[in-house]
Formats: C-alpha cells, structure tokens, sequence
C-alpha cells in the first residue's frame, strides 16, 4: 500500500507513489499570520530530531515563479489565468521539489498548499468543483497546519510591520472605498473560505497569539504523533535494539 | 463583483467563434487565414487569436522549453493558463462586441497533446471547462505521412516538444515526432465525434477545401451584423494609390 494517494484518481505520468515515503506537512494562513516564522522553528526543531527537511513555498517554483511576480506587478492578470498559474507553480514544485524530496525520505514543509490559491479563486467567482477539479493531482499531505488569526487581530500585525498590499487586500475585486476597508472585507472573506476547508481537507486548527513560543508549541504538539506514525523497518545498524519500558 | 462562473456550452454572446484544428503540416493556418480575408471582404468584423499568444504567459513558457523544464504536467498547465489569458482578453470581449473570433488551434489541440502525454484525459478536459465552446470547429484531416511531407520539405527542423522528445520514446527526433504525433492523431478521431468537429480532407486542394469552409461558415453567419466600415477604408486607401499616377 503506498503511503501517498492523489485528491483525485490521477496525477503525474511516471510518478511511482510506492516509492514516497517522506511526510508532507503543510503550513497554510494569511499573510502576516507568522507562517515563515513557525516553518524556520519548526525546520530546526525537526533537524534537530534527525529529520531531514526541505521546505519550499508558494510562487517559488522553478518554471513559473518569477514569471507569476512579474505577472502581479501589472495587475492585468485575470483570476482565470491567475488559478491556472498557480496551479502551474504547484505543480512544478511538486513535482520537481517535494516529490524527490518524499522519495529521499524527508520531511517536507511547504509555506501554502492548494488551499490559499483555491480559497483565492473561489473569492474571484470560480465554480468550487472546477477548482478542486484543477488541483487534484495534489498528494493528501499527512498533515495540514492552519494558522488562523482573526482579521482584528491580524489588521494589528499587519500594520506593524509589512502594510497593505495590494494582493492580499482583494483589491481587484473592489470591495470596498480604499485598502483598509478592503482588506478588512477580503480578509474576513478568506476566513471564511478557510473555515469552509477546515472541515473537508481536515485541518489542523491553530488559533494564533502574538506570543510565538506558545504557538509553536501548539504545532511541535499535533506534530510529533506523526513523526511517530512511520513505517517499521529493519534496522540497518549493528547495534542491538534498546527496549524502552515505561 | 463576481459572477457565476460560464462553462463550456453556456456561454451566450452575439459574435461567433470558428477554430481549426489538426496536426503540423495540415494546412490549417491557411485556411483560416483566407477565411479571415474572406469574411472581412464581405464585411464582417473579424479577430484573430492564436495558441501561445498571451504575452504574460509566452515568457514562461518559451523559457521552460527552451531549458526542457516541462514535464506532461507543467505542458499542460502552462498551455491552459496561456489559454485563460488568451479566453479573458481575446476571445470572450471580441465575442460580446459581436465580432467574429477566429482561432488558430483551440482546447482541443491540448487535449490531444496532453493526453498523448499521458496526462489523465477527464482531468484535463475538466480544467478547460471555462472555454467557449466554438461555433464551428474545423479538423483537417491527414495522413501521417502526408504531413512529414509537408513539414520536412520546407521550415526549420522539427521542435523538442512537437516532437514529443520529453518522453523520451526514441532518440531520433523524426522517429518520436512519428510516434508522438501518431497519437495524437488518434485523439484527434475520438473527438470528432466528442465534440462534434467538421472533419476537412486536407489532402484536398486549398481552393476546394477553402470552398467548403465558407460555405459551412455561411449557414452558421445568419443574423450576425456586419460593418461597413473597413470597406470604405479600403476604398480610400485604393483611391490615394491611383491618384498620385
């Protein structure tokens, strides 16, 4: 039985999903909910471990991700042709980076999955069973992290450090008089969409503080079980097995 | 604010939307070529859209072949976010002014490609949904060996991924671009009948088989408005290269 399966019945031609055997964990939330930070800590406390990690990150992509920035800047893109670039995006990281790295046996932790660009696109009109139809090639990951924070909560952080941008306030679905008022209605909007997934792509729930230790804590907690879950397999050292009791 | 989204076969727009479809060496862009020059002499408003044309998309793509990064996947995705563009600025617009679109490949070039690929046909055909579906779409019909013919007589050498090289079938570029295009013809027939296209015998001359096209696009043309306007463009610009004499 192979560790991995597809969201849909087919993904790529001449992947082998027997050969995977790494973890998939995602980290997904809004920008400015501290994902990078939670994926840097927890990189280290699994290297830490003797996992080894690759962790990679929405728009990162080879093929298409410096085409897709550039893409952003003019805002002429539609959100028809904005899903499908991402969708290339993931696709060629998935493909390129994620999958050797499971059939290498490591973790890895990607920053985003399928699920911001298919909340981004559902906001914008998609029909919900075309976009889950786009993205099925996608692997079930083993676990989905979701940072949430609430927009309140969020709009404080977000003007401390990065500002507004224009992306992550909607602004080209014109929801309200300036940025502010737009972001607040986009933002509340992705919640939404999220909490909608929660449910069907079983989420991991974490709800954040600005107090990092704690938050991390929380995620190292619903981690470590599956860390634990591996395959038994032979040793290959020499040494005997030590019996832990209790 | 957002609308429904229109899928393929739903989409209601005054203008008109003819495609041609076929392998390299089919004579398909020539045909449609004259039919534009056709349809604009009789009056009509007529654009042209072409595979590959979004200029947002072009770079990416024409980087990941030249690099070979494309695996059947990424072909696939790339060609359909090219599409989206192409469908959201070239295709639906034109159509909603009324406009005759006309389309030098379409979804269906994709889902020969893609499938030939190996890439899973139901997923792909799903993803295109979003596409208008045409009101007529022509498929020239050749032989194998009539299109190598045609293709290895003149232009450059046969492409990387026209080819099929990616899959690595055959070292001999001739050899896969036999190999991969046999199959694609084969997706081409088991469309025919899918999607209803007219199947146009490309072995026929081009007078006969333009003949047949703008007699099928003339039953389909009732009721759609035409323009005077470049006609009297035309006129003036005859009268200015007389006169000089």
């Amino acid at each position: 039985m192979a560790r991995f399966e597809y969201y849909g019945k087919k993904g790529f031609p001449k992947v082998d999903l027997e050969e995977l055997q790494g973890k998939l964990i995602v980290i997904e939330g809004t920008d400015g909910v501290g994902r990078s930070t939670h994926i840097g800590l927890l990189k280290q406390w699994l290297e830490n471990n003797g996992h080894a990690v690759l962790d990679t990150g929405m728009t990162r992509s080879m093929l298409a991700g410096e085409g897709l920035k550039a893409a952003k800047v003019g805002h002429t893109l539609g959100w028809l042709t904005m899903s499908l670039f991402y969708a290339t995006d993931f696709a060629d990281r998935l493909e390129n980076e994620m999958i050797p790295a499971l059939r290498a046996g490591f973790i890895v932790l990607t920053d985003r999955y399928i699920f911001s660009p298919m909340a981004r696109a559902l906001l914008r009109g998609a029909d919900p069973e075309w976009i889950k139809g786009v993205f099925e090639f996608a692997l079930k990951p083993d676990m989905v992290i979701h940072l949430r924070v609430g927009v309140q909560e969020l709009i404080t952080r977000v003007v401390q450090t990065s500002g507004f941008n224009y992306w992550e306030s909607g602004m080209d679905l014109h929801l309200g008089e300036d940025m502010y008022d737009s972001f607040v209605e986009y933002q509340t909007r992705m919640l939404r969409e999220f909490d909608k997934m929660a449910g069907e792509y079983n989420f991991q729930t974490i709800e954040t503080s600005p107090n990092i230790e704690e938050v991390f804590e929380q995620i190292r907690n619903r981690v470590e079980p599956i860390l634990q879950s591996r395959l038994p397999r032979a040793r290959t050292d020499s040494q005997p097995a030590t019996i832990i009791t209790h | 604010m957002t609308h429904a989204m229109k899928m393929y076969g739903k989409h209601r727009f005054p203008g008109k939307l003819f495609i041609v479809e076929g392998i390299d060496g089919s004579g398909k862009s020539t045909q449609i070529a004259l039919l534009q020059k056709w349809l604009e002499s009789e009056g009509y408003v007529t654009f042209f859209s072409e595979w590959n044309s979004s200029p947002l998309v072009r770079e990416v793509t024409r980087r990941g072949k030249k690099k070979r990064m494309l695996t059947p996947m990424t072909f696939s995705l790339i060609h359909a976010t090219d599409f989206a563009d192409r469908t959201e600025h070239h295709i639906i617009p034109p159509l909603k002014s009324g406009a005759l679109v006309l389309a030098d490949r379409y979804i269906y070039t994709a889902f020969a490609r893609d499938v030939a690929r190996g890439v899973d046909s139901q997923w792909v055909r799903a993803m295109y949904q979003f596409a208008v579906k045409p009101t007529i779409g022509f498929y020239f019909k050749i032989s194998l060996d009539e299109a190598m013919k045609r293709i290895l007589g003149g232009r450059d050498a046969i492409k990387f991924y026209e080819a099929g090289m990616d899959l690595k079938l055959t070292d001999d570029i001739e050899e896969s671009f036999r190999i991969f295009q046999g199959r694609i013809i084969e997706e081409y027939e088991k469309m025919v009948a899918e999607f209803g296209l007219v199947v146009i015998d490309a072995s026929l001359s081009i007078e006969e088989q333009q003949e047949q096209m703008r007699h099928i696009v003339t039953g389909a043309l009732a009721g759609t408005k035409k323009t005077r306007i470049r006609k009297w463009l035309d006129l003036s610009i005859m009268v200015k290269k007389v006169s000089p004499r």
